[in-house]
C-alpha cells in the first residue's frame, strides 16, 4: 500500500523500549515538549502499537525483550516505519559483548532510520523524524 | 407536497446536515488542538489535522485481531457513526429547520447520545484485548455516573418551560424557540446557572475528554476501549467523536443559548439562514472552549471511583439545587400572579 502526501503530516508515533537505560526515553519526552512542537506537523505519541505509523525503539533488545519486539512490530498496520534511537539499538553500545544481548535492533526487526547518540539530542531525534519523511516521500514516489 | 416528495426532501436534507455535521466536528477537533496548543506556548497542528489524520487512517491497513468477533468489531464503529449522526438531525442549527426535529424530542435525543458511547463499548468487548475489557467496563461505569445529573437539566428546562406554560416543553424546537433566561425570575436564573454547570461538566464525559477519559487513558489503559482498533475502524470512531462534539455543542447552544442573529437585526431570509448558522457556530466554538479546551488543558484525570462520586454525589447535588431553585422560582412566580 502505498502512503499517500496526508501520511506525511500525521505521524503517529509509538514508542518501545527493549532494555534502554531511560536516558533515550527522557530526550524523546524533551523533544516533544512545547520547545520542540512536532504536534505542528502532526506528530503525537500514541498509547497503543495499532494506532502507530513510525516505532521508536530504544535499547539494545535484551534477551526478554525479543519476543515482544518481534510481537509489537507486527501489531503495527501498515504502511511503519521503524526509527532506531540511541548508540544501544544501532551496535549494542557499551553492552556490545554481553550475554544478554538478541540485538542491535536491525537483527530483530527492519529499521528505516537510525539516530546515533548516547542519548541523542532532541533535535538529532527531530532530524530522523524529518530524514523519515523524505524516505516516505521517496516510497509515495515509488523509486525506493 | 406529496408523501414521495416529504420523503424525498427529508432525505435530501438528511444528507446535507449529515455532511456539515462531519465537516463541522472535524473543524471542531481541529480548532480545539490549536486552542489547547496556544494555550500550552505552542503554535499546534494546522486547523485541517483532523482532516488530515481521517486521510491517513484510511490509507493505513485495517486489523481484525484473531480473538476478536469480527462482525461485531467491525459493525462497531459505523453504529457509532451513524448514531452520532441521527442526534445531529433532532438539533435545531440556527435558524435552520432539523430534518427530524418534529419526529422527536430531547427525551429521545438523550437516549440517542448513549448509543455511539454503547457502540464504543461493544467494540470494545469484540476486540478480546484485556485493555479494552477495562475500558469498556470503566465506559459503562462513565456512562452510569453522567446520566443522571444529565437528565436532572433536561428535566428541570422542560418543566420550568411547562410551568411557565409552553407546550410541547420536552420538543427541542420549543426549547429554542423560547429562550429560558427570558422566563424565569432572579432565583431561577440562578438555579438555571447551576444548572449550566453541570451540563458544562457532563459535556467532557460524553466526549470522553480529560478530566472524564478514563475509559481511554492512553498512559494506563494504552488507549482503553480502540487499543486494537486501526485504519478505517479507527477513523471512523474519530468521525463519531468529531459529530458528537458539535451535537453537545450545539445541544447546549439550543438548551441555554438559543438567541438568533435575525431576531435583533432584520435582514432577508436568506442572509440570515446563512447569519444565523454562523452565529451558531460562533456560539459552538465558545461552549466546546470552555467545556472541553480549558477543562482538559488545566486539569489532570480523574479516577474511576472519582468520576462516579463527582456526579452521583457533588453534580447530582448542585443539579437538584438548581431544579429546586427554579420549582421556587416557578411557585414564586404563580403566586405574585395570584396576588
Amino acid at each position: 500500500m502505498k502512503p499517500t502526501p496526508s501520511f506525511n503530516r500525521s505521524l503517529w508515533v509509538y514508542h518501545f523500549n527493549s532494555g534502554s537505560c531511560n536516558g533515550c526515553e527522557i530526550e524523546i519526552v524533551a523533544a516533544i515538549t512545547p520547545r520542540y512542537d512536532p504536534e505542528r506537523f502532526g506528530i503525537k505519541l500514541v498509547g497503543s502499537p495499532r494506532h502507530a505509523d513510525v516505532m521508536l525503539v530504544t535499547g539494545p533488545v535484551v534477551k526478554k525483550m525479543k519476543d515482544r519486539l518481534l510481537r509489537v512490530y507486527s501489531q503495527i498496520p501498515d504502511p511503519k516505519v521503524v526509527m532506531c534511537i540511541g548508540t544501544c539499538g544501532i551496535s549494542g553500545g557499551v553492552f556490545y559483548d554481553s550475554y544478554n544481548l538478541e540485538g542491535p535492533v536491525d537483527e530483530v526487526i527492519p529499521v528505516d532510520v537510525y539516530v546515533p547518540g548516547c542519548p541523542p539530542r532532541p533535535e538529532a531525534i527531530i532530524h530522523g523524524v524529518v530524514t523519515a519523511l523524505a524516505k516516505l516521500e521517496r516510497l509515495e514516489g515509488g523509486s525506493a | 407536497m406529496t408523501l414521495a416528495g416529504t420523503i424525498g426532501s427529508i432525505i435530501l436534507w438528511t444528507v446535507l446536515v449529515s455532511l456539515f455535521g462531519l465537516v463541522a466536528g472535524l473543524f471542531l477537533l481541529g480548532i480545539d488542538r490549536k486552542l489547547a496548543a496556544h494555550m500550552q506556548a505552542r503554535i499546534g497542528p494546522p486547523l485541517r489535522q483532523p482532516f488530515i489524520d481521517i486521510r491517513k487512517l484510511l490509507v493505513k491497513e485495517n486489523i481484525v485481531p484473531e480473538n476478536a468477533i469480527p462482525w461485531l468489531f467491525n459493525s462497531a464503529p459505523v453504529i457509532a457513526v451513524v448514531s452520532s449522526l441521527v442526534i445531529l438531525l433532532y438539533i435545531p442549527l440556527g435558524s435552520l429547520i432539523s430534518p427530524l426535529g418534529m419526529y422527536g424530542d430531547l427525551i429521545l435525543v438523550m437516549y440517542l447520545l448513549t448509543i455511539p458511547a454503547l457502540a464504543m463499548v461493544a467494540g470494545g468487548f469484540a476486540s478480546g484485548s484485556p485493555y479494552a475489557t477495562v475500558g469498556a467496563q470503566r465506559e459503562m461505569v462513565t456512562m452510569i455516573g453522567y446520566e443522571f445529573p444529565l437528565a436532572i437539566v433536561v428535566i428541570g428546562i422542560a418543566w420550568r418551560l411547562w410551568a411557565a406554560g409552553v407546550a410541547h416543553p420536552f420538543l427541542l424546537s420549543s426549547i429554542a424557540g423560547n429562550p429560558i433566561w427570558g422566563i424565569v425570575g432572579p432565583l431561577g436564573i440562578i438555579g438555571l446557572i447551576l444548572l449550566l454547570i453541570v451540563l458544562a461538566v457532563v459535556t467532557p464525559a460524553e466526549l470522553s475528554r480529560i478530566p472524564f477519559d478514563t475509559q481511554e487513558a492512553e498512559t494506563e489503559l494504552a488507549g482503553g476501549l480502540l487499543v486494537e482498533y486501526s485504519g478505517r475502524n479507527l477513523a471512523l470512531f474519530s468521525l463519531s467523536t468529531a459529530v458528537k462534539t458539535l451535537v453537545m455543542g450545539a445541544l447546549a447552544v439550543a438548551i441555554f443559548f438559543p438567541w438568533n442573529l435575525s431576531s435583533f437585526v432584520a435582514m432577508p431570509a436568506g442572509v440570515a439562514q446563512v447569519a444565523d448558522l454562523l452565529f451558531f457556530l460562533a456560539k459552538v466554538v465558545l461552549v466546546m472552549f470552555i467545556t472541553v479546551t480549558l477543562v482538559r488543558v488545566g486539569m489532570a484525570r480523574f479516577r474511576i471511583n472519582q468520576v462516579v462520586t463527582v456526579y452521583w454525589v457533588h453534580f447530582a447535588l448542585i443539579g437538584l439545587a438548581g431544579l429546586l431553585l427554579l420549582m421556587a422560582d416557578s411557585a414564586l412566580g404563580t403566586a405574585a400572579g395570584v396576588l
